[in-house]
């Protein structure tokens, strides 16, 4: 398997956050993130969401599988801890997203405010994509960097939110349905282009079998167990092949 | 609902969908000050986050959101994988990816319909 070796990201008059701006506006998931909010602003029209609300949700909560849990349970009038816990559930694969992105971006004497933004934007496109280029800049250049490809790639969600919202119900059923699909084919085929160790190639592969044969048995915390279970076992067959 | 419904809608937003999702962020900012790049930590935590993605994609795939669970199962798994093969084909081409499978699955409906 031969796969392209990344190139290293420009760097427009010496600024990282201008040079993540680019890398970001220039990302397939721009055009992935485009798409598939086009469908949620659509879904939130039809269960009628303001254009500003689902605006103002884009950015704080920047994660369309709890966006589309909110909208999807305010309707249909679940309770408020219901949705939290739903929301939270759906959110733990954050926490090992931010833990293993942080410490390629911090240096000793990084305060710990100027790591809240890439915090926040960090969901599975923006980590992708910052693992993948950050480590070809200066450590200094990286936050900057990180932060322009969350601007870029948010900037995409809300325009496509906003558009699909306009466009709802004009918008055909089947490009819909496409559209849907353009996340979890970009989310396989860049996690497959990052894996180099052993460990994440396994990991690729069990967690693909794995979470839907837990929630086919009705097992709860799929993904949970999945990372954990999963991710642990994938880890460890690296480990032992690395020290026989 | 009388509560929630009497509550603005941003409040509602901030509690029922930003904190409970905006916490784990959090806890990984504190979670991530002891650790620093070369860390063995940090492989383990990558081969979880990865396979919890891939399992997501999985989940996605195997019982489908909205519109596309009016797609069948067989079509839905058969444009995944003329997606990764696009993908090997053209050399690790995301994008290659991405238009077969949404090709994949407009063309599926297509003949179904």
């Amino acid at each position: 398997m031969s796969l392209r070796i990344p190139r290293s990201p420009r760097i427009p008059s010496g600024s990282p956050f201008l040079g993540g701006l680019v890398a970001g506006a220039s990302s397939v998931f721009t055009f992935v993130i485009f798409g598939s909010y086009l469908s949620i602003g659509a879904f939130a029209h039809d269960l009628g969401f303001s254009a500003p609300w689902l605006s103002f949700s884009t950015v704080l909560v920047w994660a369309a599988p709890a966006q589309v849990i909110v909208i999807a349970s305010l309707a249909a009038g679940a309770t408020g801890l219901e949705i939290a816990v739903a929301v939270t559930l759906s959110a733990i694969r954050l926490l090992p997203m931010v833990v293993s992105l942080l410490p390629l971006l911090k240096s000793a004497d990084t305060r710990m405010r100027s790591l809240i933004l890439p915090t926040h934007f960090t969901a599975i496109s923006v980590w992708i994509e910052s693992l993948r280029l950050s480590p070809m800049l200066p450590r200094p250049a990286r936050i900057p960097f990180v932060n322009g490809i969350g601007v870029a790639l948010m900037g995409a969600a809300l325009a496509g939110g906003l558009i699909g919202h306009v466009l709802a119900g004009v918008l055909p059923a089947l490009l819909v349905s496409a559209m849907l699909f353009l996340t979890p084919m970009s989310f396989l085929s860049s996690t497959v282009r990052n894996a180099r160790l052993l460990s994440e190639r396994i990991a690729v592969v069990v967690g693909l079998v794995m979470a839907p044969a837990l929630a086919w048995l009705d097992i709860g915390l799929d993904l949970l167990w999945t990372g954990l279970v999963g991710g642990t076992l994938a880890y460890l067959v690296q480990r032992f092949r690395r020290r026989p | 609902m009388r509560m929630l419904a009497e509550l603005s809608p941003y409040l509602i937003l901030v509690l029922v969908g930003f904190l409970p999702n905006e916490i784990w962020r959090m806890i990984g900012l504190m979670v991530a000050r002891g650790i620093d790049e070369d860390s063995e930590i940090i492989v383990w935590v990558r081969t979880v986050a990865t396979a919890i993605l891939t399992g997501l994609v999985g989940k996605v795939v195997v019982f489908a959101p909205g519109s596309l669970a009016a797609v069948p199962l067989w079509i839905r798994l058969l444009a995944a994988a003329l997606g990764m093969l696009a993908f090997f084909v053209f050399r690790g081409s995301v994008l290659a990816a991405v238009a077969t499978g949404a090709i994949a699955i407009a063309v599926g409906v297509l003949a179904g319909s």
